[in-house]
């Protein structure tokens, strides 16, 4: 799809190289700047560490085992509150996009808790269900589960209903037209709407693990500002970043395997 | 008689009011029959077709296909669509197969049933394609395969060439008629076009300017395969445009 982007199609290793140089490019200037705080004497240099410090207290956290840890914490938090933020998702939002009744039953209360801004009601969760491992996936659950059934009730609702007319005349009954029609239709859209969750499991787990947590992610980030860590904190950030990249980039396989059909190039000639 | 539309009305709820959009219908259509619907934009054309396909219930009368009354869309009628509305994520071979997956018929029969339709469409070497690799002309022939895999006695088509260019369209309309001689459907074709009308009806029903009611019926009685510059045929044409222009011409007064 070449629509939007302007310049002419590169060749995919010229592509890389740019995207390379981009990233180089970053590290440079960040190595630059904080090169300069200890030069000209700026500022406490701690508060600027360059990424071979950073990058140093990633290699010596794994060192000592601590990064499998925390890392694990905040995966395993992220995994099972997406996951059961997806399952509800779909397992209301597939029935509220397809039937009137079950709609009119679960939009209005949607609507009504969707402007809330989801951090707002994490000292809530808190209060309910404690500060442990229940509040901090709960917490993911009900952040993620808003975009993902609002798209999944959006792109089971806009399914051409020609396509509807067209399997009926073939034949297909209500069940079929349900799992043969609108689940292949709205499926595109809704992988949108999962890879948007799994974006916002990071940025909320983070300020879950802010708050009384032991392990994760977002305890190493706390725990860094409590003792001026910074290497720590950037450190954290940067795992929490490339997670979430790598995140996004499964969801996006997965999209482009389902998908194939949009894509010349995805099938056989 | 295989189709027999009786007294067949419908209305629409516009801002609040009944506005009629087809008046009283009634029609026979003998098996193996082709019928094409010819009449201005908007006088009900795809109404009529709609209820015959069981999308649209009527207002007034009913349809009855094999003595027995339409109450909703099923496999013995197959639409083929102006917009061609194919499943996208299926491949070529994929969406003919459809009906057939739906009846559970076995993997290799249906295989070979949709290899068949689509020789007859001439489709056999993209089979693997999926529909966004195709164009319009053969994209109309994957639905017209597909309609026909699913061994419907009825094939409802609704201008099913309005969208292509004036080449294709004649190829497809030679090419359906063809497949008719084989196939003997019964066939409700809405069409803009006389020609084509003439090209491929046993019978050329002419609806009145909306509300459409039958304004009058030809019987092209022309040989199978029809020569398009024969001198019968273009008397058709020009006694049939005649009526369809005093319809066209109170439209636009
Ligand atoms: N769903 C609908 N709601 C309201 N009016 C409709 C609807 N469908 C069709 N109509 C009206 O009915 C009339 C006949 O439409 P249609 O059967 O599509 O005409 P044709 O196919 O002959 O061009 C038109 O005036 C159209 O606006
Ligand atoms: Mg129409």
């Amino acid at each position: 799809m070449e629509w939007g982007l302007r310049g002419a199609a590169i060749p995919r290793q010229r592509a890389l190289r740019l995207r390379l140089t981009s990233v180089i490019g970053f590290l440079a200037l960040w190595s630059l700047a904080s090169g300069a705080v200890v030069v000209f004497k700026l500022f406490n240099p701690i508060f600027l560490p360059g990424p071979w410090l950073v990058v140093g207290d990633i290699v010596e956290l794994a060192g000592k085992g601590q990064l499998w840890t925390h890392l694990a914490a905040t995966l395993y938090r992220v995994a099972i509150g997406f996951g059961a933020g997806a399952l509800l998702a779909l397992g209301l939002g597939l029935p509220a996009g397809h039937i009137r009744a079950v709609r009119n039953l679960l939009e209005p209360v949607v609507e009504l808790l969707r402007p809330i801004p989801p951090l707002a009601m994490l000292p809530l969760f808190i209060v309910w269900v404690g500060i442990g491992e229940g509040s901090k996936i709960g917490f993911i659950t009900y952040a993620t589960f808003f975009p993902m059934f609002l798209t999944t009730v959006h792109a089971v609702g806009q399914v051409d209903p020609l396509l509807l007319r067209a399997a009926q005349s073939l034949g297909a009954r209500p069940r079929q037209l349900f799992f043969r029609i609108i689940l292949p239709a709205a499926l595109p859209e809704i992988l949108t709407g999962i890879r948007l969750g799994v974006a916002l499991s990071f940025f909320v787990i983070v300020i879950s693990e802010f708050i009384g947590a032991e392990h994760g992610l977002g305890y190493l980030i706390n725990d860094g500002r409590n003792f001026f860590l910074v290497p720590q904190m950037l450190g954290a950030a940067v795992l929490l970043g490339l997670l979430g990249y790598v995140g996004n980039g499964l969801v996006r396989a997965i999209e482009r395997r389902v998908t194939r059909w949009q894509h010349h190039d995805g099938a056989a000639a | 008689m295989k189709i027999r539309v009786q007294g067949v009305a419908r209305s629409f709820r516009v801002e609040g009011r009944e506005a009629p959009a087809l008046l009283p219908i009634d029609l026979d259509v003998a098996a193996r029959e082709v019928i094409c619907l010819l009449g201005p934009s908007g006088c009900g054309k795809s109404t009529l077709l709609n209820i015959v396909a069981g999308f649209l219930q009527p207002t007034a009368g009913r349809v009855l296909v094999d003595d027995a009354p339409v109450t909703g869309p099923g496999a013995d009628r197959g639409v083929v669509f102006q917009e061609y509305v194919l499943f996208p994520w299926l491949t070529v071979q994929g969406n003919v197969e459809f009906g057939l997956v739906l009846k559970g018929l076995a993997a290799g029969e249906r295989r070979d049933i949709a290899r068949r339709y689509l020789e007859l469409v001439g489709l056999g070497p993209h089979a693997e394609k999926y529909p966004v690799q195709l164009s319009g002309g053969m994209k109309q022939r994957v639905a017209i395969a597909r309609a026909l895999a699913n061994s419907p006695s009825i094939i409802l088509m609704d201008e099913p060439f309005g969208a292509l260019d004036a080449q294709t369209r004649e190829v497809l309309q030679e090419e359906l008629s063809r497949i008719q001689r084989v196939e003997h459907k019964t066939i409700l074709f809405v069409t803009h076009s006389i020609r084509e009308a003439v090209y491929l009806a046993d019978r050329v029903v002419v609806l009145t300017k909306a509300p459409g009611r039958i304004k009058d019926v030809f019987a092209i009685k022309l040989p199978e395969v029809r020569d398009r510059f024969a001198t019968e045929f273009t008397r058709y044409e020009s006694e049939i445009t005649r009526v369809v222009k005093e319809e066209v011409a109170q439209v636009h007064q």
